[in-house]
């Protein structure tokens, strides 16, 4: 008893009852893991009822899963790279290049947050798609039949609406980390004729690495998992893991096909988890070093 | 100041603004003006017109504004009594499996949505609880889909919490049900608005695991914008989207000017 109570030190006041923990941890057990568990047990489950991990050798061998794995990963890592390259550029600007009116951008910014991710789908279409602003009139000027923006329903369609949602991400972090550079060390070495890309490179970058890596690794599952967007843009030939688990299983009523392909994105959602994990952990203990 | 150039600070303004331009002012500019446009065939539309919202407030989609609104309130109510509940009683157990728990419940967070709308279909198609094709399943789904980020929310600011003043309402003789309504709750009030206003964003904006759920009488508002847009009413999606964000940001500015008890000393 002793032990105990000087294990939980001031943190917890002397709140006795572990059990209190039970109610929730079973609903999220019924309405989360038990769903979860049955994903892996439906996939190995043939229509005929008899287990068989046949679907797996069939379905990860097949070009629609190796495809939408590919795209999958290329999306998340042109994304989370343009996201972070923007991200850093935008915060870098707004902190020590500021000028009346930063905090305002900074909030316009933020609420992207809150916002439907495929709103910036459809905001989108109506800017670079085939009957968007720019091709209709470009085609009314020069008389073109073809629309000759047409970038939209490929990969880079996807990766910039993808940059645009997430580059907010990056940013939360990045401006904190940010606020707790000391400007006056800055003053003091642009002051003595350091220049602005050796400060960056020198000063502001290690300070913001952390917050750099946390953010970056939650782009990557983000992106990973996002549905909204690519099912939007309906990109031709862009088909990612969701929506290939929303395809088969809606669309196909295959729902063994489904989980295997559910069990694949959520193992490796789960690993970037644990990467992001990892490094906000490594990011907070830095922070308490200094 | 990084630049002191006028060139220099002239020029990565400029950047800046191109990029904001470009990437957040454009979009939003032209949602909001596609909502108004009657016919769009060039740079800006050729007339202006409020039909797009009538047509959208008077049909279906009228409907779908109180499905979505209703979903997101229950879902987020019942994600934050859940989240607050493991959080306050997340402390009472030893630390090392206090770092499991805390795990466990963050995870939902990491999951693809259309996986957890699959898991859940699979789950509630077969006994012992059938609830497909029920407005339950939805709810289900957008509460599971919040969970992390209320208890996520609430734990942060059970963290930031100082002990003393349980500690001492405890000294006092205070019961434990009691430091919970008048002590605990109340300090950590902001947070508990924080959570319950990211929680209804994100069930307001949730599409992935909804359109693998939702049955036909109760179809959410991103639902509805996309049977729009794939019916090529791009104008009435328009109109719709505004109106999702525009309620969604009614909610969270209103809930922002909720009086806290640290706002009113």
């Amino acid at each position: 008893m002793t032990a105990v109570a000087a294990l939980a030190p001031a943190a917890a006041p002397p709140d006795r009852g572990g059990f209190m923990i039970v109610p929730p941890l079973l609903v999220l057990a019924a309405l989360f893991f038990y769903p979860l568990a049955l994903i892996a047990t439906q996939s190995v489950t043939l229509a005929s009822g008899a287990l068989d991990a046949g679907t797996y050798a069939k379905v990860l061998s097949g070009t629609l899963f190796l495809s939408a794995l590919t795209h999958t990963v290329e999306i998340a890592l042109a994304a989370t790279a343009g996201c972070l390259l923007l991200g850093f550029a935008m915060s870098l600007i707004l902190t020590f290049v500021p000028f009346p009116g930063a905090r305002l951008v900074a909030r316009l910014i933020d609420l992207f947050i809150a916002l439907p991710t495929f709103l910036i789908a459809v905001a989108l279409t109506f800017i670079y798609g085939s009957a968007g602003i720019f091709n209709m009139s470009i085609m009314q000027a020069t008389g073109a039949t073809e629309p000759p923006i047409d970038f939209l329903y490929s990969m880079p369609g996807v990766i910039l609406a993808e940059i645009t949602v997430y580059t907010p991400f990056i940013m939360r972090p990045l401006l904190a980390a940010f606020s707790l550079i000391e400007t006056a060390q800055i003053e003091v070495a642009s002051s003595l004729g350091a220049r602005a890309w050796r400060i960056v490179r020198q000063v502001i970058l290690p300070a913001a690495q952390p917050a750099l890596l946390a953010g970056g690794s939650l782009c990557l599952l983000l992106t990973v998992n996002e549905f909204g967007i690519v099912f939007f843009i309906g990109a031709k030939g862009v088909m990612t893991l969701p929506l290939l688990v929303y395809g088969k299983a809606i669309q196909e009523d295959d729902y063994t096909t489904a989980c295997v392909i559910a069990v694949v994105n959520v193992a490796l959602s789960l690993a970037l988890y644990a990467l992001y994990r990892v490094l906000v952990a490594r990011a907070g203990a830095g922070r308490g070093r200094r | 100041m990084l630049v002191w150039s006028r060139w220099g600070r002239g020029g990565l303004w400029a950047l800046l603004a191109l990029i904001v331009g470009v990437f957040y002012v454009l979009p939003l500019a032209v949602i909001a003006l596609a909502s108004v446009a009657g016919e769009w065939n060039g740079m800006l539309p050729r007339a202006l017109t409020l039909a797009n919202y009538a047509g959208v407030l008077h049909g279906d989609s009228g409907g779908q504004l109180r499905v979505s609104l209703v979903t997101g309130a229950v879902a987020s109510a019942i994600a934050l009594v859940v989240g607050t509940w493991a959080a306050i009683a997340l402390r009472a157990i030893a630390p090392a499996p206090r770092r499991l728990l805390d795990i466990l419940f963050f995870v939902p967070s990491a999951v693809p949505s259309v996986s957890i709308g699959l898991g859940l279909l699979v789950a509630f198609s077969q006994p012992p609880v059938l609830l497909n094709g029920t407005v339950a399943i939805v709810v289900i789904a957008h509460l599971v889909l919040v969970s992390a980020f209320s208890y996520g929310n609430v734990s942060a600011g059970l963290a930031r919490l100082s002990p003393e003043f349980e500690e001492v309402a405890a000294s006092l003789g205070a019961r434990p049900g009691y430091r919970l309504r008048h002590v605990t709750l109340p300090l950590i009030q902001p947070y508990l608005i924080a959570a319950f206003s990211l929680s209804f964003a994100m069930s307001m904006g949730e599409l992935g695991a909804t359109a693998m759920v939702y049955p036909p009488g109760w179809v959410t508002m991103p639902v509805g914008i996309f049977a729009l847009t794939d019916r090529g009413d791009v104008f009435q999606a328009a109109a719709l989207t505004m109106l999702l964000a525009l309620s969604t940001l009614v909610v969270l500015v209103g809930l922002s000017l909720v009086p806290t008890r640290s706002s009113n000393r």
